[in-house]
């Protein structure tokens, strides 16, 4: 009988493994392959070397005027000084608790609506919370009773840039709840009125509207009414939001089945019980990513105060670096605005990309 | 017994409430606008308001930079309108197509099987999205100011293009008589091309014989044109820019303000169309393309013949629907003041006139104007896109 020694398996050819095999199949598999390999790699090369040279290795960090500072690299020393005009803008300095604990406070209460899970006061709690937290946020920013005020055209920065964002998306969205329901409603008056209202917002870019709010608006009210300009601002931000926000849950109530519908009929509920217990649990939930997305856009949009003689945060580029002291770091200034907006944007998209995925209901993956 | 009918009882009927909520809601509106135009009316008596659109026809008596069209301080100021406007569509044009070639470019390199262009592509767009635009115009537009050199140090091209901190500055061609025959022969070239080109498609439809009609192409598109310019001895001229003291003069320039607006109109837009593209292109299902490639087709058949068209048809809506939003973004010039229809005229004009109501309402409807005809065109577009199903 013939006996047959275990041979030893061959090695896999170098070419179809590890490293080489990846680079092989995923960078240079054919010829144009290479060519757009190398030339990405050259562009990599132009690029990359300049950009972190200037922003990290020739670049000052350490808090010195701004001779001190070479000009081959960034002078982040700028940065530092105008930190707090960044962030609060004209806000008083001694009052800087206010606005990071309304922050906390939105904090804490994130954290108290995840801990309910499926309490059974659940919905009354946080009903509770969202309606009583913009009243303290508003309270601690603003100040009144024994709070010191802080007048609106103190507010700036990332602060106002935040505040204006969020009390812009509460403010829309039951507006655009009901101009959404006003598309999809069967009255004929009620429908056209919100598709007029819809459609020629939509045409409009943000800038007018914000002019007109800011302009125009103030002549269509009683005279010695004398509007707080952040607050024409908001209106007119509003106006113009609650308008994408419609669209969005529009397309959630478009997927609605007919039978949801139907069966909330048939047992006999209200419009009111129908809409508010049946359609719009569903509806709102579909668009929950939507609706994140267009907060997106809102926050991006927030940078037009600039335009409108507001201080958002992009506008204290303008503001700090045509100080005599810190004259031509505006390069500077840009870069920083640029990285904390894209730090806050880019985080908030991942989270409507993830929202997106625990909410889809269809398997397509 | 009888029922005893209690006398609202005609409201549980539905039609009724429903007629009788909307009779509310529009007189709750009417009221409310009755009241706003009643203090638009005082105050404009009580603070001595200018109305009406007389204001159109006063002179202007302010410079504008850019215009297009002649344009002095002792224009009217109707006249303000059309070179804002003016400049308004030609910065969007430019930027609609500088836009859709990078976006198209990034989104097709963000599906390429090639790993390094793929992440390269997918790290543009993130990047470029997550900055609000008007950040980047200041941005390029601060750059621009900082790092170019003055106009004596200026880059130089082919010893006829200069870039300095006022702007690009090329040759600028002047046509003389004759040039008309070019323009003509380059027409004619295109229509020949679509006939060469549906007689071949009959052909390729009858026998199934497919013909490259790239040798036709070239022949009326390039050829035929720059024969007919030849033969009429050059009927063109460049007027180059020279370097007179501290600024060029001649030639064509184009301002930093136009410059660093476009490049961020389209550095961004491209974002939003790659994705598009993208999209479009990863929602064509897998069995299309295998089922084209089962049936004999190459795969640059199967990409252009099976793929393509089912992915432009998703992908083109919302490409239509970023161009409206670039030229709504356009109007962010006024931060920078290139001169178009915001900067100019509902902000410099709206300042030197105070008639705020009248102006805002043109502007706005201008947008709306153009909205219009955007959505107009994207109705169409979806009409003749939709696949004709059995």
């Amino acid at each position: 009988m013939a006996v047959f020694k275990q041979q030893v398996a061959k090695k896999a050819p170098n070419l179809k493994i590890g490293v080489i095999h990846w680079l092989r199949e995923n960078l240079f598999s054919s010829v144009v392959n290479s060519v757009l390999t190398l030339l990405a790699l050259y562009l990599i090369y132009l690029i990359v070397p300049t950009v972190v040279n200037w922003a990290l290795f020739d670049a000052t960090f350490a808090p010195v005027t701004n001779e001190q500072c070479g000009r081959e690299g960034a002078c982040w020393s700028y940065i530092i000084e105008k930190l707090d005009l960044f962030m609060y803008g004209f806000y008083p300095p001694e009052s800087y608790w206010r606005p990071q604990w309304v922050l906390i406070l939105a904090l804490i209460f994130v954290w108290i609506a995840k801990l309910l899970k499926q309490h059974k006061y659940k919905t009354k709690i946080v009903t509770t919370l969202i309606i009583i937290y913009p009243i303290i946020a508003l309270f601690l920013l603003y100040g009144g009773l024994s709070l010191e005020i802080v007048e609106t055209h103190k507010w700036g920065g990332l602060m106002l840039t935040i505040v204006v964002a969020t009390a812009g998306i509460v403010a829309s969205f039951p507006i655009g709840v009901l101009l959404a329901l006003g598309r999809q409603s069967k009255m004929p008056v009620i429908r056209f009125l919100s598709v007029v209202y819809i459609e020629f917002i939509r045409g409009l870019p943000l800038i007018t509207i914000l002019f007109m709010a800011s302009v125009v608006l103030p002549l269509f009210f009683n005279e010695g009414m004398d509007m707080d300009k952040l607050l024409r601002a908001l209106i007119g931000i509003t106006l113009f939001q609650s308008v994408y926000i419609a669209e969005v849950i529009r397309g959630g109530l478009q997927v609605i089945p007919k039978g949801q519908y139907e069966a909330a009929d048939a047992m006999g509920l209200s419009f009111v019980q129908k809409t508010g217990l049946i359609i719009l649990p569903q509806a709102l939930k579909i668009s929950i990513p939507n609706i994140v997305g267009s907060f997106i856009a809102l926050f991006k949009d927030t940078t037009l105060l600039l335009i409108i003689g507001l201080f958002d945060i992009l506008s204290m580029v303008h503001l700090t670096s045509s100080d005599e002291n810190w004259l031509g770091r505006s390069t500077e200034g840009y870069v920083f605005v640029m990285v904390v907006m894209w730090i806050i944007l880019y985080s908030m998209s991942r989270y409507s990309k993830a929202l997106e995925l625990r909410y889809s209901t269809d398997h397509k993956n | 017994m009888e029922k005893i009918k209690s006398p609202l009882a005609f409201l549980n009927n539905n039609q009724i409430r429903a007629f009788l909520f909307q009779v509310i809601i529009l007189v709750l509106i009417v009221s409310f606008f009755y009241n706003a135009v009643g203090n638009l009316l005082n105050n404009i008596e009580s603070r001595g308001i200018h109305t009406g659109f007389d204001f159109l026809g006063v002179e202007s008596g302010f410079d504008i930079a850019e215009h297009l069209i002649d344009y002095s301080s002792t224009s009217s100021n109707l006249r303000v309108f059309y070179v804002g406007l003016i400049n308004t569509i030609v910065v969007s044009v430019v930027g609609i197509i500088f836009a859709s070639i990078i976006g198209l470019v990034i989104g097709i390199a963000r599906l390429s099987n090639n790993w390094l262009i793929a992440k390269l592509a997918g790290g543009y767009i993130e990047l470029f999205r997550n900055i609000p635009i008007l950040l980047q115009i200041l941005f390029w537009y601060n750059l621009v100011l900082v790092s170019f050199p003055s106009p004596k140090q200026s880059f130089e091209l082919f010893g006829s293009v200069f870039v300095n901190l006022r702007g690009i500055y090329l040759p600028k061609p002047i046509v003389t008589e004759g040039f008309i025959w070019v323009m003509v022969a380059l027409v004619l070239g295109i229509a020949l091309r679509a006939l060469v080109k549906r007689h071949f498609n009959r052909v390729h439809d009858e026998s199934g014989v497919e013909t490259n009609t790239l040798a036709y192409s070239l022949l009326l598109l390039l050829v035929l044109p720059v024969m007919v310019y030849l033969i009429l001895g050059s009927p063109m001229v460049f007027d180059y820019p020279v370097l007179k003291g501290f600024n060029f003069k001649g030639g064509m320039s184009l301002s930093p303000e136009f410059l660093s607006l476009a490049f961020a109109l389209s550095i961004y837009t491209a974002t939003y169309i790659a994705e598009a593209i993208r999209s479009g292109i990863e929602s064509v299902s897998k069995g299309q393309k295998e089922a084209a490639l089962a049936m004999g087709l190459t795969p640059r058949q199967s990409l252009r013949l099976v793929v393509l068209p089912q992915a432009l048809k998703l992908a083109i809506p919302p490409i239509i629907n970023q161009y409206l939003n670039l030229t709504k973004n356009s109007s962010l010039a006024a931060a920078i003041g290139y001169s178009e229809l915001v900067s100019v005229f509902a902000g410099t004009m709206l300042n030197q006139v105070g008639q705020a109501l009248e102006i805002i309402f043109m502007t706005m409807m201008v947008y709306l104007a153009i909205s219009l005809m955007i959505s107009l065109i994207l109705n169409i577009v979806n009409h003749k896109m939709s696949i004709k199903e059995r």
